[in-house]
């Protein structure tokens, strides 16, 4: 314990000497650590908003696109391109599928959107009154349409919070008219805003899709059915989740007739899954992130590299005094090393708290949600008592080998 | 104590050899007062640096209480050095950091743990009683010189080495460094070996060493 005292004490005078020094030295650390802090906070803040607005869609929800599977088995064609999927289908899962709650069909168009002077092309979905239960969305300005609505392909309209805004400036939509590529419809409606971020309901336009139908030509499938680019369902009992799914699938491959050897040509997905997948990418974005900023630190330790050379040169006579006091190599060593990684430790703790600042200024700035966790600071500080070590190693060894008494003959 | 047999030194220079050392054969007791005299050349350091552990011979052996330490690795050596050996240097070296309290302390650090109590009674024997606190800057050359003896005073070490310890000291201060070495001496039997020019402080010891070229010329005393 005393001898612990003793070697801190030589440790921290070997720092102080050159307080600015010192402080410079931990800058590059404190800036290294401060930017993983800060990028890694980013792409935690941003992954935990996409899994919290993937649960304000409704856990429960399946979604089945046209084209081969996507997800966590990885890319294999084009999900949304081929035109397989059709009302026919949402029909059949509806009536034959148990488990399930609610089926909506929709498809989406890019069209222009003339609003008075205003002129911006937006992704219009057509969707089935059922749309706004199985996505659980809420109103909050108006109404939804009607199945009334629906059956006589209405031209009213449904607008995400964001849309309605950038269209209407502030002004009341309910009852305003837009031009919708071809065809003029009716505002009916306004969403309420969920947050913004992934594939968010603030920016989408909702018509009827047999209003949509009109305005953009009707694709059908070689079979004669009607396409549609997606057909979401909520599962009335979640635990059920998996084995409709099933049922889906096998429901699915005999009305499309494909033969046993062939793949799916429709890709399933639920909640469950999503997940997954957000959080393998954005597990994998986040430690990107990481890495970027890691070189930075690597240029730090660069930095505490060089100070401790210059120091094992100018401390060369200490060194020459402590030999002929009885340190051995490896008390020599340590000193200097156990002073680089003190010096590391240091610039770890207050960049921590450097980044920590500058992450919360970052999101209070830019709406950009940031999260530093326990585990990015215990690696970050972990990591940079590691670099001093690494750096620290070299100049060490230099002074620990330096021979006694031609240390203590230099000036 | 000390055995020295044949022993050489050679220093690589360039591509000639410089020997410094040409086999010196001596024995020192102990408790003995010793003084190496000779002129700047003649290896009255390197010799010092050899008996007290900090460099090694390129030939002959040197028992160091009874153990041969010549061929020893520098860890050994450096523990020799913690525990036997106390060091007083010309140019003091003293820590210009340190108080003449901590840097008595570092005295201890290799030598098995710092003791405040110690490192305080040994600063009074050298009279620094009240100098505790100071730096060497704001001590005088002989005040600096009596810390540094505090230093390798205070791990009791069975051997004292002095390079010309009042080489860079005004007489007066210089005169009170030796009767400080030499009632040490006198009190505590310590062994001492002093290198000096000064024909004046080496009469105070029993025995005078002349070497000349790496040679042991003359002795006198004893």
């Amino acid at each position: 314990m005393k001898k612990w005292l003793n070697f801190s004490a030589t440790v921290w005078l070997g720092l102080s000497t050159h307080k600015l020094r010192s402080f410079l030295t931990m800058l590059g650390i404190i800036i290294g650590v401060a930017s993983v802090i800060t990028l890694m906070s980013i792409g935690r803040g941003t992954t935990a908003q996409i899994l919290s607005n993937i649960q304000s869609m409704g856990a429960n929800l399946i979604t089945i696109r046209p084209g081969a599977s996507f997800g966590p088995g990885g890319v294999r064609g084009a999900g949304g391109s081929t035109r397989t999927l059709t009302m026919e289908d949402a029909t059949a899962i509806a009536e034959q599928v148990p488990y399930i709650s609610a089926v909506a069909s929709s498809s989406s168009s890019n069209l222009q959107l003339v609003v008075g002077g205003e002129n911006t092309n937006s992704q219009v979905t057509g969707v089935t009154p059922e749309y706004m239960q199985v996505n659980n969305l809420e109103i909050a300005n108006g109404a939804f349409f009607t199945e009334y609505d629906y059956q006589r392909g209405a031209k009213v309209a449904v607008l995400g919070s964001n849309v309605a805004e950038t269209l209407f400036k502030g002004a009341d939509p309910i009852g305003q008219q837009m031009r919708m590529g071809s065809i003029i419809v009716r505002v009916v409606g306004v969403l309420e805003s969920k947050g913004g971020g992934f594939n968010s309901s603030d920016d989408a336009v909702l018509i009827p899709l047999t209003a949509l139908q009109q305005a953009v030509a009707q694709t059908r499938s070689a079979q004669g059915e009607r396409v549609v680019s997606s057909i979401a369902l909520t599962v009335s009992d979640e635990k059920q989740a998996d084995y409709v799914v099933e049922e889906i699938t096998s429901l699915l491959r005999t009305r499309h007739r494909l033969a046993a050897s062939a793949d799916d040509d429709f890709s399933i997905m639920s909640m469950e899954e999503l997940v997954s997948t957000v959080q393998q990418i954005s597990g994998t974005l986040t430690l990107l992130l990481g890495a970027i900023a890691a070189i930075s630190l690597l240029v730090g330790g660069v930095g505490v590299m060089n100070i401790m050379l210059v120091s094992v040169l100018e401390r060369t006579r200490e060194i020459g005094i402590r030999k002929a006091l009885g340190a051995r190599e490896r008390d020599i060593w340590g000193q200097f090393l156990i002073e680089a990684a003190c010096l590391t430790f240091a610039g770890g703790i207050i960049g921590v708290g450097a980044g920590w600042v500058v992450s919360h200024f970052v999101s209070s700035m830019t709406q950009m949600p940031t999260l530093v966790t326990a585990d990015i600071v215990i690696l970050a500080v972990s990591v940079s008592i590691g670099i001093g070590l690494f750096f620290g190693f070299y100049p060490a060894w230099n002074a620990s080998r330096l021979n006694p008494i031609e240390a203590l003959r230099s000036e | 104590m000390i055995q020295l047999q044949d022993i050489t030194k050679v220093y690589p220079m360039g591509k000639r050899e410089l020997t410094v050392l040409k086999g010196i054969t001596l024995n020192i007791e102990q408790g003995e007062l010793v003084a190496v005299m000779g002129p700047s050349g003649s290896g009255k350091t390197t010799l010092l640096n050899l008996i007290g552990c900090l460099d090694t011979p390129t030939s002959g052996s040197y028992y160091l209480e009874d153990r041969e330490v010549s061929r020893l690795s520098s860890g050994e050596l450096a523990k020799i050095r913690a525990q036997k050996v106390g060091f007083i240097f010309q140019t003091f070296n003293l820590l210009s950091r340190l108080t003449a309290l901590a840097n008595v302390e570092l005295g201890m650090t290799y030598a098995g743990g710092v003791d405040r109590q110690r490192a305080i009674e040994a600063l009074a024997k050298v009279g620094l009683s009240e100098r505790v606190k100071h730096r060497p800057v704001e001590l005088s050359g002989g005040e600096q010189q009596r810390v540094a003896i505090a230093r390798a005073l205070v791990k009791t070490p069975s051997l004292f080495l002095a390079d010309e310890p009042t080489g860079q000291l005004d007489s007066r201060s210089g005169a009170e460094v030796i009767s400080i070495l030499t009632s040490l001496h006198a009190e505590q039997g310590i062994t001492l070996l002093l290198v000096t020019h000064d024909a004046n402080i080496a009469h105070h010891c029993q025995r005078i060493i002349h070497l000349k070229d790496g040679e042991i010329v003359a002795e006198e005393g004893a």
